[in-house]
């Protein structure tokens, strides 16, 4: 078991460097830089440019070095916790994230803990009631739910919210909260906020999950160990529960690998209609202002934010079913 | 055969000799039905598996119907694209009667009346029901240049004279909803299907290699779709979209845009591809083809392909809906298709903040073709995944 988390944690270093060459090569794709943006601006507004100080700018960042080296310097700062400087809010990249990479962790969590326990019954009641009314109702509200784009129900319930409660649903704690440290408060405070996302994002990926679990229940269902077990006089239920839900278990849990990035990728839109406080909003400022430091770094926050959550898969599965760990390859 | 008269003892017995002409095949032959179906061909046994699958195929006919309405848009909407009416700015959606005050009528709209709201500052429209305008069908409306070759004038349904047609009301400067919907199908759907291709001959190429050579390829290529998949999708549609040069044309940017959707998008089908051709290569007809000489192309594309297309067809089509969702997310959020480029998601473009959806709710409609095609997709998408095996 230990070996083979050892191995799954090594298997996830070279993707790591290599989604981290990928995302440095799309920062670094646009042509021009953040400087020469700033320095249009400043001559745009009748301001002189002082050519000794746009050199000692451009020698500070480092602009005046090769791409390869300058992309060297970028992945040896982040493992010293180093992750850039913004040129945009003129602080380091993580003075300006600060708290919204937690708040991005503990949104995606509480979305997938929502997602699991809305798909997991459903699921299987789908599963028991093939083809009856209640199976075709379900599906096709899960359906409807993942057609829906995220952001325009968000901004719906902002409205109903709005109108019906008179309340706000932006953000992700009151004002008064956004620069104090933890207090229990501040901690009700956000978890009242996180509601209307989590929904709002848990709607895509409920369906997937329950039609997926649905699927698996069937073909488990069908199996002789089940007719046998109801042959004996086992209960439905108890029929069910026994085993073939542990066996789509291993399922629901590798799931988590594929719905990730969706997720993840769903979230930064609907924060940027709620103005949540996690890092979509200042993720799409920095790619339009090419704030590159900071646009990579969330970028590659957000995609080791996939990997992990996809080891996290891994390993719980590992734990779960003992036939992945003794053939020892990668779930996928 | 009547069973004949035993003959005297001592005489020989008769020899039975039956007249019918004799039929080696008669214990074995098969109905006609069943041999409808031995000799149906693969795609014909697929096609009625699928016509089974009744929401499947009502979604194909729905999207067929769909697809072919981006070649005429033009004469199925009422008013051209860009076509203003600064009298009915953010008029609301206007229905089209057929009973007025219990009389059935050729179909019509009433007049309406505008007033200037001074406390909102803001257009008040009612109806005049005195006023009752008959609307046009198959008629003659606004010009526009057809397939770019010659200029007409026709239009299915056209406002009627002196009046407004506006089925879903219209933007903030008085164009109709309904028109720049229909015009916003044909960069939407075909956003989807030109995404599709790319990440299609990618998927196939690329899974083909991994699949046939396996090996080094295999683990390079296994490494990369790895690393691909695992990168949260929108931000890198954001990232990518986000450095399209700013003065590209707005055309340019629908390629460009196009192309990132299908480049990220391969992974599924090249998966597919990879796992399907492990196994077929091993068959015994592979071997054959070898032996004659075929080399490794022909015998992807000419033997292995075919064998899976179905499977293929199956996973692109669940694919679509993921690139036309993600073109409405981006151009949403403003990083997508610039105006004058019209889709779906630069309509939604103007539904920004939730005052539109507490006073001009009608803008958040162009969401509702784009329910209707993710829909339809998932639901052919099933049907075609379930008739992709027929043996089965």
């Amino acid at each position: 078991m230990v070996w083979y988390i050892i191995q799954r944690f090594l298997i996830m270093i070279p993707t790591l460097l290599i989604i981290s060459a990928v995302v440095y090569f799309v920062i670094e794709l646009p042509p021009g830089d953040y400087l020469e943006s700033y320095i249009a601006e400043l001559q745009t507004q009748g301001e002189t440019v002082d050519p000794q100080y746009i050199e000692f700018l451009r020698h500070e960042y480092g602009f005046d070095k090769s791409v390869v080296e300058r992309y060297f310097h970028w992945l040896f700062g982040i493992f010293q916790g180093d992750f850039g400087f913004s040129f945009e809010y003129q602080l380091p990249v993580s003075d300006v994230v600060g708290d919204r990479l937690y708040l991005t962790i503990l949104l995606n969590f509480v979305t997938i803990i929502f997602t699991w326990i809305i798909a997991f019954p459903i699921g299987i009641y789908s599963a028991m009631h093939q083809y009856s009314w209640g199976d075709y109702g379900l599906t096709f509200i899960g359906l409807l739910g993942l057609a829906t784009p995220n952001y325009l129900l968000a901004l719906i319930m902002l409205y109903f919210a709005n109108v019906w409660f008179g309340t706000s649903i932006g953000h992700l704690m009151d004002p008064e909260f956004v620069n104090e440290s933890m207090s229990w408060a501040k901690a009700q405070s956000i978890m009242e906020h996180l509601l209307i996302p989590v929904i709002v994002l848990g709607t895509s990926g409920t369906a997937i999950l329950i039609r997926r679990l649905r699927a698996n229940l069937l073909d488990e269902l069908q199996k002789q160990y089940v007719v046998t077990a109801k042959a004996k006089g086992l209960k439905n239920f108890r029929a069910l529960v026994k085993y073939p839900l542990r066996m789509s278990l291993n399922f629901f849990i590798s799931d988590i690998g594929s719905i990730l990035p969706a997720l993840i990728g769903g979230g930064e839109i609907v924060a940027i209609v709620l103005s949540l406080e996690t890092t979509g909003p200042l993720l799409i400022d920095s790619l339009q202002s090419q704030d590159m430091y900071l646009a990579g770094s969330l970028l590659m926050f957000l995609a080791s934010l996939t990997v992990v959550g996809v080891l996290v898969s891994d390993i719980l599965l590992a734990f779960l079913d003992p036939r992945i760990r003794l053939s020892g390859g990668s779930t996928k | 055969m009547s069973p004949t008269p035993l003959p005297p003892p001592g005489q020989k017995l008769e020899h039975y000799v039956a007249e019918a002409p004799f039929d080696a095949m008669s214990t074995e032959r098969l109905t006609e039905a069943q041999e409808r179906i031995y000799l149906a061909s693969q795609w014909k046994l697929m096609w009625w598996k699928f016509k089974r699958h009744k929401l499947a195929l009502i979604s194909a006919i729905f999207l067929i119907f769909l697809h072919a309405s981006i070649l005429i848009c033009e004469v199925i909407a009422p008013y051209n694209l860009e076509t203003r009416n600064s009298h009915a700015v953010y008029f609301p959606p206007q229905g089209i009667h057929m009973f007025h005050e219990g009389e059935i009528n050729f179909p019509f709209v009433y007049g309406t009346e505008r007033e200037l709201n001074m406390e909102l500052l803001q257009w008040n429209y009612t109806n005049d029901t005195s006023k009752r305008l008959p609307v046009r069908f198959f008629c003659s409306g606004d010009e526009y240049r057809f397939w770019g070759f010659f200029d007409a004038t026709f239009h299915f349904m056209c406002p009627p004279e002196g009046g407004t047609l506006y089925l879903l009301g219209t933007d903030q400067l008085g164009r109709d909803m309904f028109s720049r919907i229909v015009y916003g199908a044909r960069i939407s759907l075909t956003i989807g299907i030109i995404g599709i291709s790319i990440s299609f001959v990618l998927g196939i190429t690329i899974g083909g290699i991994a699949g046939y050579y396996g090996g080094f390829a295999d683990l390079v290529i296994q490494r990369m779709i790895e690393v691909v998949s695992s990168l949260p999708n929108i931000p890198l549609w954001l990232a990518l979209a986000a450095i399209l040069p700013v003065n590209w044309s707005p055309l340019l940017v629908y390629f460009g845009i196009t192309v990132i959707l299908g480049l990220l998008d391969w992974t599924g089908l090249a998966r597919a591809v990879r796992s399907k051709l492990l196994s077929l290569r091993e068959e015994d007809y592979v071997l054959a083809a070898q032996l004659m000489g075929a080399d490794s192309g022909r015998i992807i594309g000419r033997h292995l392909v075919p064998g899976f297309a179905s499977h293929l067809i199956a996973t692109a089509t669940v694919a679509v809906p993921t690139m036309v969702l993600a073109e409405t997310a981006l151009s949403y959020l403003g990083v997508g298709l610039r105006r004058p480029i019209t889709s779906w998601g630069v309509l939604l473009n103007d539904a920004q903040n939730f005052n539109v959806i507490a006073l001009y709710p009608w803008l958040i409609l162009p969401v509702v073709p784009v329910i209707f095609v993710v829909l339809a997709f998932n639901f052919m998408g099933d049907g075609l995944r379930d008739a992709a095996d027929p043996y089965k």
